[in-house]
């Protein structure tokens, strides 16, 4: 068909059929060799998943801790290890890299209709930074002084060797340095792809939503990790080379920390937050067999909310009393403004929509309810007073839970049931798939609601034991519970994972039939992504091609524009394959 | 390239408008000196496409009627597979586990950027990206 065009890159031979098993090396060399973004994207996402239930499983133990007074006897030092552990592996080592290394990796060339990321090797250099930056993250365990236990914020003094010696910390804090140029060059070879190595007529307002939002986080990452990993450089000099930039002792300032830390914290809650926006915009569309709702609203929506998150990073010592409360209050509350936009949308999407609800838009409306009580308590703490009388207790802990386990598990996993099909060339049991999602939701709902009212009873954060007879028990133990729910819908996920794999049902190149360029790929792609591409018209070009007569209507132009767009292209005419356009 | 100039230079706009307010609003350093970082990460790269965007002609990706024929050709040189990468992060691992466990980890460490660093380039000689 001359409508398709052939854009080899550079080595590929002439025939397809070679290009797949040119020198396909064995599984452990493949491994340790490859610079395809897929095969890294992959790998990104199965140690993410290590992670996550490394962590959960850490969680359930602070939870088992938890369900009575006095506990189960595990120390105090054990506790804060567990809880800095299971923050820092969740933030830092799952719900980051699991979106922005292992989803964006393989979706984003895809999507824009690359060969591969723009620079491979460099591709595959981050995903050993992240892995080993894991190891050593993890490494603090076994070490006689045990894992860092200052929380995943690691507030100088504490951080420092006065409170925290040992090696523990200090393989806590050279692993965000590792992890954290593992980002950036990521965030380099996101934008580099995007700006670069588009294809012909997927212009900036024709990326699909996950890529523009893939592109917005990459910009923010430039500018907050960097900052992390210099309040990095300079906790650790303070650690080890005798500096005092942090203590008060040598003339230092303490609250310079947080001011480092935070101008990369509160970024990241984003950064975590909007690659996964991007998943469920990606999927409510397809699932509501709709074109997504005002395409340059969201577009513009996720533009402003990066913006502001870092704007807003001393919300977070609001109770430290050294800034400015009118100010960072006052962003604070704007940001929930395009938020509410996007919600918005989310929701226009699937107004008169043919909604089908298949495991990952199940799971996306999970996220949807999720993130809207979380949003919604945020924008309460966002308020000084409130702040105050809550600051440390369990009501931001279960407020972070559901607007963090929202957006990454509830999205993060809709994007993985979506995107597995792709990915391996089979299904993943539906039926199974909603047992999971539905035990999930049910656990997660019984989790949380509880620690809001713990918080509401005053009940602080980071203790392992509490009072007898203030009533706490119960609701403790409903949340353990809770957790417990979670965790068994984690083991039916991998039931799924295991089915899937010894009884594979095969996909299909576009099982959902998909908007994106991806669903036009082979499953699982061939080398190099793509044989042919189709015309690219609007942000869902595989819809289009597969739909000759309710084609999108691209966004911004008037019907004419949109008639000339058309004119002569497949369907059109009526003629079946026009062979003029494209 | 017009739209990706406006993203980046918007970006060391809005850092410039916030770096002033936050400035004179607080006299603090540390806060300023992170937003003007930010403002150069916008404007470096920004004004160069800015500049580059005035003098190209569009690419067949910047335009809503590019067609795939136009952007029939090779696209550029992709590695398939390459050991380097795991050699560098090796390296790099041993070096930071030596800020921990012992200076003497720094030896197989430099080794390792060394080797892969020179791997990289002679790679790169036969073609590829970065
Ligand atoms: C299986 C579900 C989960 C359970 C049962 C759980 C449970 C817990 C518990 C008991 C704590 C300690 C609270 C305290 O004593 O202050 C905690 C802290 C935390 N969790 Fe989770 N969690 C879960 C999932 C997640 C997820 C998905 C994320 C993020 C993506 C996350 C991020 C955090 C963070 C950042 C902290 C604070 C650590 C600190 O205080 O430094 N958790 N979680």
């Amino acid at each position: 068909m001359t409508l398709l065009q052939h854009r080899p890159p550079a080595g590929a031979s002439d025939h397809p059929e070679h290009a797949e098993h040119h020198d396909e090396p064995t599984f452990v060399v493949k491994w340790l060799t490859s610079t395809d973004h897929k095969v890294i994207g992959i790998n990104y996402m199965i140690t993410a998943m290590v992670m996550f239930y490394l962590s959960g499983f850490m969680a359930l133990l602070m939870r088992v801790q938890l369900s009575s007074p006095s506990g189960i006897g595990m120390s105090l030092q054990t506790y804060n290890e567990l809880f800095t552990m299971h923050g820092s592996l969740m933030l830092y080592l799952f719900a980051g890299p699991f979106a922005f290394g292992g989803l964006a990796n393989y979706i984003v060339p895809m999507q824009v209709g690359a060969p591969d990321m723009a620079f491979p090797r460099l591709n595959a250099f981050s995903y050993w930074l992240y892995l080993t930056g894991s190891i050593t993250m993890l490494l603090g365990f076994l070490t006689s002084t045990g894992a860092a236990a200052f929380g995943w914020v690691a507030y100088a003094p504490l951080s420092t060797s006065a409170y925290s010696p040992g090696p523990g910390a200090d393989l806590w804090i050279i692993s965000l340095f590792l992890t954290g140029f593992s980002a950036v060059f990521t965030g380099v070879n996101l934008v580099a792809t995007i700006f670069y190595l588009r294809a012909p007529g997927m212009t900036m307002w024709r990326l699909p939503i996950f890529t523009w939002n893939m592109l917005v986080t990459a910009l923010l990452i430039l500018i907050a990790f960097p900052v992390l990993t210099a309040a990095m450089v300079f906790l650790w000099t303070d650690r080890h080379l005798g500096t005092h930039i942090y203590s008060v002792a040598g003339g230092g300032v303490p609250v310079l920390y947080q001011n480092l830390f935070w101008f990369f914290g509160h970024p990241e809650v984003y950064i975590l937050a909007l690659p996964y926006f991007g998943v469920a915009t990606e999927i409510i569309p397809v699932f509501s067999r709709k074109p997504v709702f005002g395409y340059k609203g969201l577009v513009f929506a996720t533009i402003a909310i990066a913006a502001l998150s870092t704007g807003v990073w001393a919300h977070h010592m609001f109770t430290t009393g050294t800034v400015l409360l009118p100010f960072f209050s006052l962003l604070s509350l704007l940001i929930a403004v395009p938020t509410g936009v996007k919600f918005f949308n989310w929701i226009g999407t699937m107004w008169r929509g043919q909604i089908s609800f298949k495991t990952p838009m199940l799971f996306c409306v999970g996220f949807l309810l999720a993130f809207l009580m979380g949003g919604l308590t945020g924008v309460m703490l966002a308020s000084p007073p409130i702040d105050f009388a809550t600051h440390d207790t369990y009501f931001v802990v279960a407020h972070f839970h559901q607007v963090l386990f929202g957006t990454t598990v509830f999205a993060g996993f809709a994007g993985l049931y979506f995107w597995y099909p792709k990915m391996f060339g089979r299904m993943l049991h539906d039926g199974l798939g909603k047992a999971h999602f539905w035990t999930m939701f049910v656990g997660f709902w019984l989790t949380y609601l509880p620690q809001y009212v713990l918080g509401l009873h005053g009940m602080p954060r980071r203790v392992a034991t509490y009072p007898a007879g203030l009533g706490w028990a119960s609701l403790n133990v409903a949340s353990t519970v809770g957790a417990f729910i979670i965790g068994l819908s984690f083991l039916i996920m991998l039931v799924n994972l295991w089915v899937s794999w010894r009884n594979p049902v095969p996909a299909g190149d576009n099982p959902w039939d998909g908007h994106g360029l991806e669903w036009f790929a082979s499953s699982p792609p061939v080398h190099h992504n793509f044989e042919k591409l189709p015309p690219i018209r609007s942000e869902r070009p595989t819809w289009d091609y597969n739909h000759p007569d309710a084609r999108t209507i691209a966004h911004g132009h008037g019907t004419a524009d949109y008639e000339l767009v058309g004119a002569g292209a497949r369907g059109a005419s009526g003629a079946g394959d026009g062979t003029t356009d494209a | 390239m017009k739209i990706e100039a406006r993203l980046l230079v918007g970006v060391a706009l809005f850092f410039l408008v916030t770096g002033v307010g936050y400035w004179f609003w607080s006299y603090e350093q540390s806060g300023t000196v992170m937003l003007i970082g930010a403002v150069l990460l916008g404007l470096v790269p920004g004004s160069y496409y800015l500049w580059w965007s005035q003098r190209m002609t569009p690419r067949p990706e910047d335009r809503d009627d590019g067609t795939l024929a136009e952007g029939a050709g090779v696209i550029g040189a992709f590695p398939s597979s390459s050991i380097w990468p795991f050699v560098m992060g090796m390296g790099l691992f041993s070096c930071a586990l030596a800020t921990v466990f012992g200076t003497w980890l720094l030896a197989p460490g430099f080794a390792a950027v060394f080797a892969a660093a020179i791997g990289y380039t002679v790679e790169s000689r036969r073609g590829g990206t970065i």
